[in-house]
């Protein structure tokens, strides 16, 4: 039964996310959402997301220790890949919020995508492949969350990849989707080629694929930290960590529902969940933790800094997640993968909350600006007050979700600093911890930022009549609220505290999600610092945007410190010179070799031919050379012999 | 003559004689018709080919080669030659997708004959008469005969290319026959010298290299991996193949990428490495770079490329280099990984160019320039292409991952500082691989549609769908199951490489 819920639980949304795929994409009616097609995709989507949630609930109640099961799925040489499922309490838990945030984004769905009031009268949302490919993202999250199997993993790992790349290319109305879709595909898959050969220095290795062989392998340290690191590139491609994080602000171009799914539950979570799931084979690489420290520091600060700037009420989100994800890599450097998975399951309720509401102000306003904005909590004092529990569960306000989880991530980091635990090094710990601190400050001033610029102050789009939204798309908002304020205290719940436990560590130990003491303090007083300084900002002028304070480096911040131009200048305009220099090498050197030996053998027997169209004396003469040279070399060689 | 002598016989006769019976029935269209049905018998006889005898039980030494089926009769005993046929694990998908792919492509003739070609059923014909070639090459247990089939192949093509090709076919079809017959020169000399240093052609008793000092195995892999080379084709031995199948009607593409390539690596594997084991040891690394080459090489002109069909076509030159990779390697992984990336990219790439041909069809350009916009006015075959491109890509999932993921890991195995870094080359191959592709597709599927694409209608016909959908749906199979493929691979490729222990 335990296997059958486990293969349930992709199985069903790739096999609802293949046949949705078959469904007609534009059939006649789609521009008025009337056709038949859109009703099945529909309630495809919505069962394949539902069953799924059903099966992860059932697997929360049925799972209390680690179950592993499976087949051997091919032998190659030696080398077993097995096609298995490795459930344990941190999968089903992530299994849970997966199945449920996609319930909620196939939900919202079917309202957003659908001709709204902004909308011109032709447009045809294409929903039967988006609401497939949903699903399709949805199964592969859940293949990477259930998977024994390093091979297998890899399969959810990429699949997932590919749907974002669709999904985010969906709007067709939006010229720069296609782009940032390829760029987030491309740039995931740069960080895959050290995910895949992570897999395989550890699959060859141990033989076997299977992460529970993989995990007993007894190890060379040298193998294990280069496998270590290279499993981090595509960590960092995926959960978007600096210096592979330029994809997520630019998938802000996809619907803002994939965006919710992106950013919540899938995608981004699959790195710090795949580093949770194989956290044994990291603590024995403290090198590898302490780059993941390094990068997670930097991610926490960039994310957080470029977030204070912009002027794109998604691409805060956007910042916001990268910053977030960069506590839970944070986390995992220190050696808490508990910490890092709490806080991975509150940002995938407050995330996905703040992303769904931020799709009803877009909804109702037509415009994603901030800056054309403003005033909007009268109108729509439902969103309103989902966004403000969003936004202090992301600043960390107690008692919100956000403010239990970054507080377990601050303890673990602040005991590895100061007492010297953990498996990683004493000064990662300050980095992280330092990092994280300036961060809650900063994420406190741009969660203000945020709220004063899109709901207070005077409308600034005077022409518009927003209202909140249908119920389609209200219920899935109201009920991600939920979590997204209560969660965090189930960490006072001892058997949720116990199924965040990575199942390696059998130390026995309760663990302990929540830190009660007076070093609460201290990450408090830094977020009413920097919500204290928007708001005073705010109230000087409420017209005017707080990151004015940001004088000369707001461009800079606006522009994330131009890691974008620097990627391109050092990697995509090489390549592309490449390229074009390997091609003409190709075509004039190694063809041109080719053709030009047909041509000079074309030439030469055209040479070999006028020679023999000679005129009547010189062939003679020709002839009479040739005998008398025959004659002297059999004359000689008679000689000789 | 038992069942399975019957099936080889078979399996080669039919088509034969489908070809003479296209030619010779009155009426195009009732011509083509009977060789496609002819091709679909080709399937039928291939499929129970499977049903032999698998073992592999038993210690001590025993042939390399252990045929499930055989047909060994004297053929010019004056000259020692044998009628040696034979199928086992390596062999059989390879006649298996030889017989589907020229079934769908006299199918998808029997539906539209290129303009401004002959007659169809001469085209159905001559396709018959290259699987007859393709699929001797992959039976053949005797070495003469194995070169005898091998050369079949070549003058029919060269009559596809030129008879139904594009503006420029006469000289790619020129070029094509002559550089392969340059290839095939070496093949005979090595052929040559691997029967005159051993005494017998015969590849079971061949296979294995017993017999053969290491200096002759030396020479004979030289010339034999040089001959395959070409064929496969291996950087940078590969210019013939852009011309050749740009210019190709759309079924000579695919019958050219999906199969005919399969030639050189099937060789390499059974008769190179097979009768030169020395040889093969000692030119690895040198194929292995060569290989890697490939990779690097054909993604980075994909790169840079600007026509659609002679981009797919110098996919194959990285995909197949992935394939080289694998045998250079000479592991058992490697093999597999070679082996079933055979079949994956005869499937994936058979399934672009037929894409390919119906864009190229449609629109009458193959340009990137002039595409785009594809999804905006036929979504269908808009999507297609995305899913070809991405499977091609190697997705995990689907029937290319595990040829390149494993020919990658295998190099891994193999260890030692010249293939880690050979791992580490091939594996940024495969994110260029990613890149060129999603070029690719953001030029032809996204966009404002251009004047080309603007005015199509979105259907498609029901030859194409027909056509298509087996590609489709094996792509996805063997993404998920490839033990479809190597299954009975495993045995066949421990023995071949048990020399090496």
């Amino acid at each position: 039964m335990t296997g059958l819920l486990a293969a349930a639980l992709p199985g069903v949304p790739l096999l609802v996310g293949l046949v949705g795929l078959l469904l007609p994409p534009s059939p006649r009616g789609a521009a008025t959402g009337e056709d038949r097609a859109r009703r099945v995709a529909i309630t495809l989507g919505v069962a394949g997301a539902a069953v799924a949630l059903l099966a992860a609930v059932a697997l929360l109640v049925r799972v209390d220790r680690p179950i592993e099961g499976g087949t051997t799925w091919v032998e190659l040489g030696g080398l077993t890949v097995t096609l298995g499922y490795r459930l344990d309490g941190v999968a089903v838990l992530v299994a849970t919020a997966v199945a449920a945030v996609a319930l909620a984004v196939q939900v919202y769905s079917i309202g957003y995508l659908k001709r709204g009031p902004h909308d011109d009268v032709e447009v045809d949302h294409r929903y039967p492949p988006y609401a497939a490919q949903i699903s399709l993202f949805t199964a592969a999250m859940l293949t990477v969350v259930v998977s024994g199997d390093l091979i297998l993993l890899l399969v959810g790992w990429e699949v997932m990849g590919l749907c974002s790349y669709l999904l985010i290319a969906h709007d067709r109305r939006l010229p720069e989707a296609p782009a940032a879709a390829v760029k987030a595909f491309l740039v995931t898959r740069v960080g895959d080629v050290g995910f895949l050969l992570g897999i395989a220095l550890l699959g060859v290795a141990a033989g076997s694929f299977r992460i529970a062989d993989v995990l007993a392998h007894h190890y060379s340290t040298g193998t294990l930290t280069a496998a270590c690191l290279l499993l981090l590139a595509g960590v960092a491609g995926k959960s978007a960590q600096f210096p592979l994080h330029t994809w997520l602000p630019d998938a802000m171009a996809g619907p803002t529902p994939i965006s919710a799914l992106i950013h919540a539950a899938t995608m981004v979570a699959a790195g710090v969940y795949a580093v949770a799931r194989l956290f044994p084979l990291f603590a024995q690489a403290p090198a590898a933790l302490a780059v993941l420290g390094v990068l997670a520091a930097i991610t926490v600060l960039l994310g957080a800094f470029a977030a204070t700037a912009q002027d794109d009420i998604k691409r805060v989100l956007a910042w916001s997640t990268v910053s977030q994800i960069g506590y839970m890599t944070g986390a995992l450097a220190v050696g808490a993968p508990a910490a890092a998975l709490f806080h991975l399951l509150t940002h995938a309720a407050f995330k996905a909350l703040l992303f769904l509401a931020a799709g009803a102000v877009i909804h109702a306003v037509g415009t994603t600006l901030m800056s054309r904005m403003g005033g909007l909590r009268t109108a729509m004092p439902v969103t309103f007050w989902c966004t403000v529990i969003g936004l202090g569960a992301l600043a960390g306000v107690p008692p919100l979700s956000g403010f239990w989880s970054k507080d377990g991530v601050l303890a673990a980091a602040e005991a590895a600093a100061l007492e010297g635990s953990g498996p990683s090094y004493a000064w990662v710990g300050w980095l992280v911890w330092l990092a994280g601190l300036l961060g809650v400050a900063v994420t406190a001033w741009y969660a203000t930022r945020l709220l004063l610029r899109a709901f207070l102050g005077a409308a600034r789009l005077p022409l518009a009549h927003p209202h909140d939204p249908p119920a389609v798309l209200r219920w899935p908002v109201l009920l991600l609220a939920v979590p997204a304020a209560l969660l965090g205290l189930a960490a006072f719940a001892p058997w949720f505290a116990d199924r965040l436990r990575v199942p390696a560590d059998r130390s026995g130990e309760a663990v302990e999600l929540v830190h009660l003491g007076p070093n609460l303090l201290l990450p408090l007083v830094l977020l009413l610092a920097g919500a204290g300084v928007a708001w005073v900002g705010w109230r000087r002028d409420p017209a005017a945007d707080p990151a004015r304070v940001l004088g000369p480096l707001r461009p800079v911040f606006a522009r994330a410190f131009r890691l974008d131009d620097v990627q391109h200048a050092l990697v995509v305009r090489p390549t592309t010179a490449l390229a074009r220099a390997v091609r003409t090498g190709d075509e004039l050197g190694v063809d041109g070799l080719v053709e030009g030996s047909g041509r000079a053998a074309v030439e030469l027997g055209g040479g070999l031919a006028a020679l023999h169209r000679a005129a009547l004396p010189r062939a003679a003469a020709g002839v009479l050379a040739g005998a008398l040279l025959i004659g002297l070399t059999v004359a000689l060689i008679g000689v000789a012999s | 003559m038992t069942f399975g002598e019957f099936l080889l016989v078979a399996v080669l006769a039919v088509p034969a004689l489908g070809a003479v019976a296209a030619v010779a029935t009155p009426g195009d269209r009732a011509g083509r018709l009977v060789g496609t049905v002819a091709a679909g018998l080709t399937l039928l006889a291939t499929l129970p080919l499977v049903s032999g005898d698998h073992g592999w039980f038993g210690y001590g030494p025993s042939p390399a080669v252990q045929p499930w089926h055989q047909l060994d009769l004297p053929w010019a005993p004056g000259l020692d030659l044998r009628f040696h046929l034979g199928v086992d694990g390596i062999s059989w998908p390879l006649v298996v997708l030889t017989a589907l792919l020229t079934l769908l492509c006299c199918g998808y003739t029997l539906w539209r004959v290129p303009e401004g070609g002959g007659s169809g059923r001469a085209l159905v014909a001559l396709l018959l008469v290259v699987e007859v070639g393709i699929l001797g090459t992959f039976l053949a247990l005797d070495l003469v005969l194995f070169f005898l089939f091998f050369e079949v192949v070549l003058l029919p093509m060269y009559a596809i290319i030129a008879g139904w090709g594009g503006d420029d076919r006469r000289r790619a079809a020129r070029k094509f026959v002559l550089y392969t017959l340059f290839g095939s020169v070496l093949l005979l000399v090595g052929v040559y010298v691997v029967v005159a240093a051993a005494g017998t052609a015969d590849l079971v008793t061949l296979t294995g290299g017993s017999g053969l000092p290491r200096g002759t195995q030396l020479a004979a892999f030289t010339l034999l991996a040089l001959a395959f080379a070409v064929k496969s084709p291996l950087w940078p031995l590969h210019s013939w193949l852009p011309d050749a199948h740009t210019q190709a009607p759309t079924v000579g593409s695919v019958i050219l990428a999906g199969v005919l390539l399969k030639m050189g690596t099937y060789g390499l594997i059974r008769v190179a490495v097979g009768v030169a084991p020395e040889g093969a040891r000692w030119a690895a690394p040198v194929l292995g770079v060569l290989a890697v080459a490939a990779i690097l090489v054909g993604s980075l002109v994909c790169l840079a490329q600007d026509e659609l069909k002679r981009l797919i076509a110098y996919s194959s030159v990285g995909h197949m280099g992935f394939v080289l990779l694998g045998v250079a390697t000479l592991t058992a992984t490697g093999l597999q990984a070679a082996l079933i990336g055979n079949i994956a990219h005869g499937v994936i790439t058979g399934l672009l160019f037929f894409l390919a041909g119906a864009v190229k069809d449609r629109t009458h350009t193959g340009s990137l320039a002039e595409l785009s916009g594809l999804r905006e006015t036929t979504p269908r075959l808009a999507g297609l292409l995305g899913f070809a491109a991405v499977a091609s890509l190697g997705l995990p999932g689907l029937a290319g991952f595990w040829g390149e993921a494993f020919a990658v890991i295998a190099a891994i195995r193999r260890g030692g500082g010249l293939w880690t870094t050979l791992a580490v080359l091939a594996a940024l191959g495969g994110a260029l691989t990613a890149a060129y592709f999603l070029r690719l597709l953001r030029r032809v599927s996204h966009g404002r549609p251009s004047p080309a694409v603007g005015r199509l209608a979105p259907g498609l016909a029901g030859a194409e769908l027909t056509a298509w959908a087996p590609l489709v749906l094996l792509a996805l199979a063997v993404g998920l199951a490839p033990a479809l493929v190597l299954s009975y691979a495993a045995g066949p490729v421990n023995a071949l490489l048990a020399v090496f222990d």
